[in-house]
């Protein structure tokens, strides 16, 4: 039973995570931003939702799996992220700034 | 309750019809290649949605003794030739359209076709 | 709960193939069709379809992307939208009304499920009832594409072999060979100096290679089987070429050592039908391979899934390098 309510909690939270840096990649207004925006989440979306189901199949050989995909996860995302951002550096788009007024 | 119950094959010709336009409107052979590549997915989709049985499992016989639905098999293993096939297609597709693009310097199947008739 | 979760999927489908049609820029197109692949995988998931759905994420997400990008690298990445307007509406009415006919037709259809429609009632149900006692291995997939259906999967291995000599082929000449040459690893471009990936992904390409050999053999206990595990470890060779090099992933694996993968899964599995024959059972059929006919099939389902390996692994691999060794 609580296990459940718990499994229910981390799972919301998780795609709710998720939810929010999709909605991040799409209304920043610079690819460097949007990349903040969604790789954040997606450490941390994938760690609350893999927990979540790690709590439902309690210690069995299928969490130790779902450990390993978060694992995974966990060292590609932010590479991807890296990687993304250096190509985006390297082929030279600068990152949008506001406009300041001298004053 | 019909209605959710043939979601599957609608999407699968509007995924059908959307590859096609694809193939035949568009002039970029590149572009023709991903609608051919959408046209062969929406085929996968109607076999495998064929192939579900409600309250099944994927058929893997874990136990023979236990009684189990299992999802048909036999639309899978079908499908799964065809998407092999289906990336061997486009490879060989790219492959073709990498020397069109060297032969005449342009992948606009109408730009082509001038060029064509021209020599 | 799982109905609105699977109608939500179709949806994205329809919504990400209009997107990928309308994108006059081809490298979004891409990126656009590996996620069309990837919610593919998740929608044949949703419909108890395990191993088509990690086919389908392993090839088409993964291989034919990579395709796809080497390949946009030798073409103009951007849509010339040249066409005069006129014909589309004519295309969209046309294409509408076939797709409401479709739909009119869909309604003969048995309801998505229904356990009496006629696809579940004559062969499906033997092939669930026999594999347990003619193979007695648990993937019943895997059972009738090996052995059931043996055959045809034969065919198919022929044929990813035909379309890697073709690829070989179109993109050779008598000048360069049809394989592509070793050159000197400077002119090759890699991600030499970006530390991190290089170091990450060098961690992860032994990880990689062992999991695609974990599809291989445990295909008769669970999703698996050859296609995917030759899709999973060229990836990670491809991984590889990116990382380091072309020129350092083809002194790794040379193009002989490829085709000869290639070639010799595809006669591995001929092989082991010829075998057959010779032992006095017909083509492809293992129950004459050993003294039980069920430890027979085993063995044979076993000695043609690697043959099936091979051969993807080492087309998919020809392709690959056919696309990048080309001088742009």
């Amino acid at each position: 039973m609580v296990i459940d309510a718990l499994s229910w909690l981390l799972l919301t939270s998780g795609g709710l995570f998720v939810l929010i840096g999709g909605i991040g990649a799409l209304r920043m207004p610079d690819l460097y931003t949007r990349m903040h925006a969604s790789s954040l989440t997606d450490s941390l979306g994938p760690m609350l939702v893999l927990g979540g189901l790690a709590l439902q199949t309690g210690l069995s050989l299928e969490t130790l799996k779902l450990l390993i995909i978060l694992l995974f996860m966990l060292i590609t995302g932010p590479t991807a992220t890296y990687a993304l951002g250096n190509a985006a550096a390297v082929s030279g788009l600068t990152p949008a700034a506001p406009d300041l007024e001298d004053n | 309750m019909e209605v959710l119950g043939l979601f599957n094959y609608w999407v699968f010709a509007a995924l059908l019809m959307i590859g096609f336009y694809a193939l035949i409107a568009r002039q970029n052979l590149f572009k023709k290649l991903l609608g051919l590549s959408i046209f062969q997915s929406a085929v996968f989709l109607l076999y495998i949605t064929m192939a579900k049985v409600d309250g099944g499992t994927a058929p893997i016989i874990l136990d023979p003794d236990l009684v189990t639905i299992f999802s048909n098999p036999l639309p899978q293993v079908l499908i799964l030739t065809a998407i092999v096939v289906s990336i061997s297609t486009t490879a060989l597709g790219l492959a073709i359209v990498v020397r069109i693009r060297e032969a005449y310097d342009t992948i606009e199947d109408d730009e082509i076709r001038k060029l064509d008739r021209r020599s | 709960m799982l109905v609105i979760f699977s109608l939500f999927l179709l949806s994205m489908l329809v919504v990400t193939a209009i997107a990928i049609i309308r994108s006059e820029d081809l490298f979004s197109a891409v990126m656009l069709s590996g996620i069309f692949s990837l919610l593919m995988a998740l929608n044949f998931f949703v419909l108890d379809a395990a191993d088509v759905a990690l086919t389908e994420a392993a090839v088409g997400a993964g291989i034919s992307t990579v395709l796809l990008l080497g390949a946009l690298a030798l073409v103009p990445n951007r849509e010339r939208n040249s066409r005069r307007k006129r014909y589309t509406f004519v295309y969209l009415t046309t294409l509408s009304a076939i797709v409401l006919a479709i739909s009119y037709a869909s309604f003969d259809q048995p309801r998505v499920g229904d356990p009496a429609a006629p696809v579940h009632q004559h062969v499906a149900p033997w092939y669930l009832e026999k594999t347990p006692e003619l193979i007695d291995i648990p993937n019943v997939v895997t059972a009738v594409l090996a052995s059931f259906r043996g055959f045809d999967t034969l065919g198919e291995v022929y044929v990813v072999l035909t379309a890697g000599i073709g690829v070989l082929f179109i993109l050779g000449n008598s000048r360069t060979g049809v394989l592509p040459r070793r050159r000197e690893p400077k002119l090759t471009s890699s991600l030499k100096n970006h530390l991190i990936p290089r170091v990450v992904g060098r961690m992860l390409i032994p990880f990689i290679i062992l999991f695609g050999l974990y599809v291989q053999f445990h295909g008769e206990y669970g999703p698996g089987g050859g296609f995917q595990a030759g899709a999973i470890v060229a990836a990670g060779i491809i991984l590889y070429a990116l990382l380091e090099g072309e020129g350092a992933a083809l002194r790794v694996l040379s193009p002989y050592v490829l085709v000869g993968l290639a070639v010799g899964g595809a006669l591995l599995y001929l092989g082991v039908g010829i075998a057959c024959m010779l032992l006095g059972g017909a083509f492809l059929d293992y129950s004459v391979l050993a003294a039980d006919p069920v430890k027979g099939q085993q063995m044979g389902i076993i000695v043609i899934e690697l043959g099936v390996g091979l051969a993807v692994t080492g087309t998919l691999l020809s392709i690959f390098h056919a696309f990048a060794a080309r001088d742009q």
